[in-house]
């Protein structure tokens, strides 16, 4: 089992490298890379509110600091990138830690709308803060193609394969995590917080350690997406749809699941991009609406999201094979 | 500070406070009856300020004249999105809380998409309104008059569906479907009716706000997001599933949010609740009359 699960791991990683030599279209390259971003970001936001159950809808927040941090060190101070990167993850996971001490006492709708809440306090802040740019935001200068300064014009390859680094780094942390100790004690605390407190798992130090480690790996999104855009303010980062767009992926694909971030945002980045480069243009809204309608319909027809409509097939299909093995004897 | 202008602060934030309250008693209905919390429910807000918009422009006759009329169509628009959706959303086998999230996020998207399509994403205000521009002069505080109005017919509002809760059968099955769904079928109450029935009431009285509201605010599709995390504040302020609560909360939110203004910059006021909310959850983590 072990073993399936890590070589599935390797064969779709291996595709994920190949899919770019047969798309050269920039277009098209901007939606493999935001798939396989919004892939991440929702998978950090799955060891939150997958696996250990504190929706947070304030992941905005740990983007933001990410993206605001590398990009000041870097138009500022000189700092590579990449060190802001590490120190952005860095900062939004004590961010975390400090949001999830007051937070974690509270429980059920209260916690997600106070993650909604400290989440628009940062971007009022944010959109306030004259030295970080306020409503304006920054621009990121180009200083020539780099990978010290994680920076290149001729191609989007580079981003491409940095992403699928990140993805790929937080994928064994997922895969490995779930099967930990640490995984168990995340599902104990989901399944029933009580039961879990009172057989000695201290759920607010398995919260926190969710929190952070989400936090950590949202930062680093938000960096690598501030150099990805070159240009970054208030409401591309910080606004509550950001939040919303990080949860959706795996809300459809599956909570709690190690493929559930993926499989939706392979379905739901390319559909809202396709929709909104062929029908929205005109501003007219249309966009919008065939966007959430797909969005109602998936919800209406399996609201266990797309990796329990796999598993069903799944099972039909053992089944199926069984009775045919049956019938053969 | 003249005792004036603190007086004229407090007074414009009770008027914007009862208004958040009745919108917010919708959220809580819905809430309360079925546990499901509706992220569309600001969309719903926008829908009944469209709706204002266009039939005041159509049949040029008052907001006030239209109230009743709104107030149907928003009952119906939140019957008929109980019975296509949300019931459906609710089938799911795990995880139905994440379902109905899903579902009324996408439903937001569809109805802000749908406003753009009709009404274009300009900033819209009701033209024809027998109270615009008038306000009335209260000891040196002057109160505009649509928003005296707005404040008047919430807080009827509000009181009509306390003794809808309160004084009717229906209410009493509404309690009893929120305190057991299961059980109330066995007493012959059919609990897919009362659901159907609390969208519906929910829908109407957001559906008034939204009339109140659009008389002497701007109308334009992404005009409920704000409002809708307002009420999410007042609702979760007051305690998920309190009407009371919803009625306070609404009127301490629009206080703080009007002093705030008053003392740092306007463009911060939103901090202002934010903090209260903080405040009172981490002391009262169930809210102010929460029974969760």
């Amino acid at each position: 089992m072990k073993l399936q699960g890590l070589s599935l791991g390797a064969a779709v990683l291996a595709l994920v490298l190949a899919v770019p030599l047969g798309i050269r279209d920039p277009f098209f390259q901007n939606i493999l890379i935001l798939t396989v971003l919004y892939t991440a970001l929702s998978q950090a936001w799955n060891l939150l509110g997958g696996y250990c159950g504190q929706v947070s809808l304030g992941q905005a927040l740990f983007f933001g600091i990410g993206a605001y941090a590398s990009t000041i060190l870097f138009t500022r101070y000189g700092v590579s990138p990449l060190a802001g990167m590490m120190l952005g993850g860095l900062l939004a996971a004590l961010v975390g830690l400090a949001v999830g001490w007051p937070c974690f006492r509270l429980r059920g709708h209260y916690f997600v709308i106070a993650t909604i809440v400290v989440a628009e306090t940062g971007y009022l802040l944010f959109l306030n803060w004259d030295w970080a740019g306020a409503a304006t935001g920054i621009l990121i200068p180009f200083k020539g193609e780099s990978i010290v300064d994680f920076q290149f014009q001729t191609s989007k390859l580079p981003f491409y394969y940095g992403i699928v680094t990140i993805a790929a780094v937080l994928w064994v942390f997922s895969y490995w995590i779930a099967r930990s100790k640490w995984g168990f004690y995340w599902r104990a605390v989901r399944g029933n917080p009580d039961a879990a407190e009172s057989l000695g798992v201290r759920i607010f130090r398995y919260k926190m350690a969710a929190a952070a480690a989400s936090a950590f790996f949202t930062g680093i999104c938000g960096s690598f997406y501030a150099q990805y855009v070159s240009y970054i303010d208030p409401d591309s980062v910080l606004a509550f749809n950001q939040s919303v767009l990080i949860s959706l992926p795996t809300v459809l694909g599956g909570i709690g699941t190690l493929w559930g971030p993926a499989l939706g945002a392979v379905v739901l980045i390319p559909m809202s991009e396709l929709v909104r480069a062929y029908l929205g243009g005109t501003g007219q809204g249309t966009d919008l609406i065939i966007y959430g309608a797909l969005i109602v319909g998936v919800a209406t027809l399996k609201p266990e999201g797309l990796c329990g409509l796999i598993a069903d097939l799944c099972k039909r299909g053992k089944r199926a094979a069984r009775q045919a093995a049956g019938e053969g004897a | 500070m003249s005792v004036e202008s603190v007086a004229q602060v407090i007074a414009s934030g009770l008027l914007m406070g009862l208004i958040y309250a009745l919108i917010a008693a919708g959220l809580s209905l819905i809430f309360g009856l079925m546990d499901i919390v509706n992220f569309a429910h600001g969309e719903f807000l926008m829908t009944a300020m469209y709706l204002t918009f266009g039939l005041n422009l159509l049949l040029t006759l008052d907001p006030l004249a239209l109230l009743p009329v709104v107030a149907a169509l928003m009952f119906l628009l939140g019957v008929v999105i109980y019975r296509t959706v949300i019931r459906r959303a609710m089938q799911a086998r795990t995880s139905v809380w994440m379902a109905q999230i899903f579902v009324t996020f996408g439903l937001a998207i569809m109805m802000r998409g749908l406003a753009q399509l009709i009404f274009t994403p300009e900033y819209r205000s009701i033209r024809h309104h027998w109270l615009s521009d008038r306000s009335v002069d209260l000891l040196g505080v002057y109160l505009s008059l649509p928003q005296l109005a707005a404040a008047g017919v919430c807080l009827l509002g509000f009181l009509g569906l306390y003794l809808l809760i309160a004084r009717t059968d229906f209410g009493r099955a509404l309690e009893a479907t929120r305190e057991d769904k299961e059980a109330v079928a066995l007493v012959g109450i059919n609990r897919d009716l009362i659901f159907a029935l609390g969208w519906g009431i929910g829908g109407a009285a957001v559906g008034i706000a939204g009339v109140m509201l659009a008389s002497f605010y701007y109308i334009y599709p992404g005009v409920g997001a704000n409002f809708a995390l307002v009420a999410f504040i007042t609702v979760a302020l007051g305690g998920f599933g309190s009407l009371g609560g919803a009625l306070l909360g609404g009127i301490i939110i629009g206080l703080v949010e009007a002093i705030t203004a008053m003392l740092v910059e306007p463009s911060l006021k939103s901090i202002g609740i934010y903090a209260v909310y903080m405040l009172v959850v981490l002391l009262r983590p169930r809210g102010l009359f929460g029974y969760l």
